[in-house]
């Protein structure tokens, strides 16, 4: 076994390596940060993984530039009233609901999910998880559609492993709009069986739009994109997709 | 004038808290209950309560999952 400080540095290594291998003109992430956000400055880590990445503050209409939107976890204006319903009303917020209107690409994690669904960006609501408890662990996600601008990099990977944690993440929409959403194909990712802990309807972990440019998620990828903190790298594939999706597009 | 706006989760809706409560009132001698749902209650002054419908639907609940009462007190 190696000491920590080594690897940490045989790492740096070779990140710089990729960074060198990398295209020049990087395209850009935009990170929002709202009040009682937590998880903004993994989400711009890993978005910086794969590109370049800046953070937008929650009072901010110009999203300076971003080409991909993500609204990253945490308790947004404390989650007072429900989870996600305040921030929806946030400037940077409006600009982005804007910017999805307009076909741009936008992730929500954990309460950037529920955000996207207060916003009506996304189908459905999150509710409290059926066991009541804030329950953190590593979730077994299905890839039920593997050729999305969320997902396509995995090259036909078909399952995910990355955390979940969340007390507010049991999906829930009536069943006329469940059964549209699986017939569009918005369902892309569900618990694998036995990894459903919050009680979402149909193991439904992640939705998209019908559009399918915006993209929410209980679980976490932003939390699995290094080796060295639990070991798992399935969550930098979303943000490869999305890297991928935006160039192909500005390539169109 | 006052208002109350009581929401509550639409039937049909699993409501665990809810089902905690009644799972733990008989551990208390309480027997005989059924059915219970908690729900929460705002309650607030408004000049124009015409304006408490599109409030409920914007903000104070979400219609997708909730339903609510706007009751005026006074």
């Amino acid at each position: 076994m190696q000491a920590g400080p080594k690897l940490w540095w045989v790492k740096a290594r070779s990140d710089n390596a990729e960074m060198r291998r990398a295209p020049a003109p990087q395209m850009k992430f935009g990170v929002l940060q709202l009040p009682g956000s937590c998880d903004e400055i993994d989400a711009l880590q890993a978005a910086r993984r794969v590109g370049d990445a800046e953070l937008i503050w929650h009072a901010e209409r110009d999203l300076r530039g971003a080409e991909a939107i993500v609204v990253p976890g945490g308790f947004s204006y404390g989650d007072y009233l429900r989870a996600g319903a305040i921030a929806r009303f946030s400037p940077a917020m409006e600009s982005v609901i804007e910017f999805a209107r307009d076909g741009g690409l936008v992730l929500g994690i954990c309460n950037g999910f529920q955000v996207l669904c207060e916003a009506h960006l996304l189908p459905g609501a999150l509710l409290p998880n059926a066991n009541l408890r804030f329950t953190f662990r590593q979730v077994e996600l299905d890839v039920v559609q593997p050729d999305t601008p969320f997902t396509r990099a995995g090259a036909g990977l078909a399952r995910l492993s990355i955390p979940a944690k969340h007390s507010w993440g049991r999906y829930y929409a009536d069943a006329p709009t469940l059964d549209e959403l699986e017939r569009r194909g918005q369902v892309v990712l569900r618990y694998a069986p036995g990894h459903n802990f919050n009680g979402s309807l149909r193991d439904i972990a992640g939705v998209t739009n019908e559009a399918g440019n915006v993209f929410g998620l209980m679980p976490h990828p932003e939390h699995a994109v290094d080796e060295l903190t639990g070991g798992f790298t399935d969550g930098l594939t979303i943000f490869q997709s999305m890297r991928l999706a935006v160039e192909e597009g500005a390539h169109v | 004038m006052r208002a109350r706006v009581l929401i509550r989760p639409k039937a049909g809706i699993l409501d665990p808290q809810g089902a905690a409560v009644e799972r733990a009132l008989p551990a208390l001698g309480f027997t005989g209950v059924a059915n219970v749902h908690v729900g929460r209650l705002v309650e607030l002054d408004v000049e124009d309560s015409s304006q408490l419908q599109s409030m409920c639907e914007r903000l104070l609940a979400n219609p997708l999952v909730e339903d609510y009462e706007i009751e005026i007190v006074n």
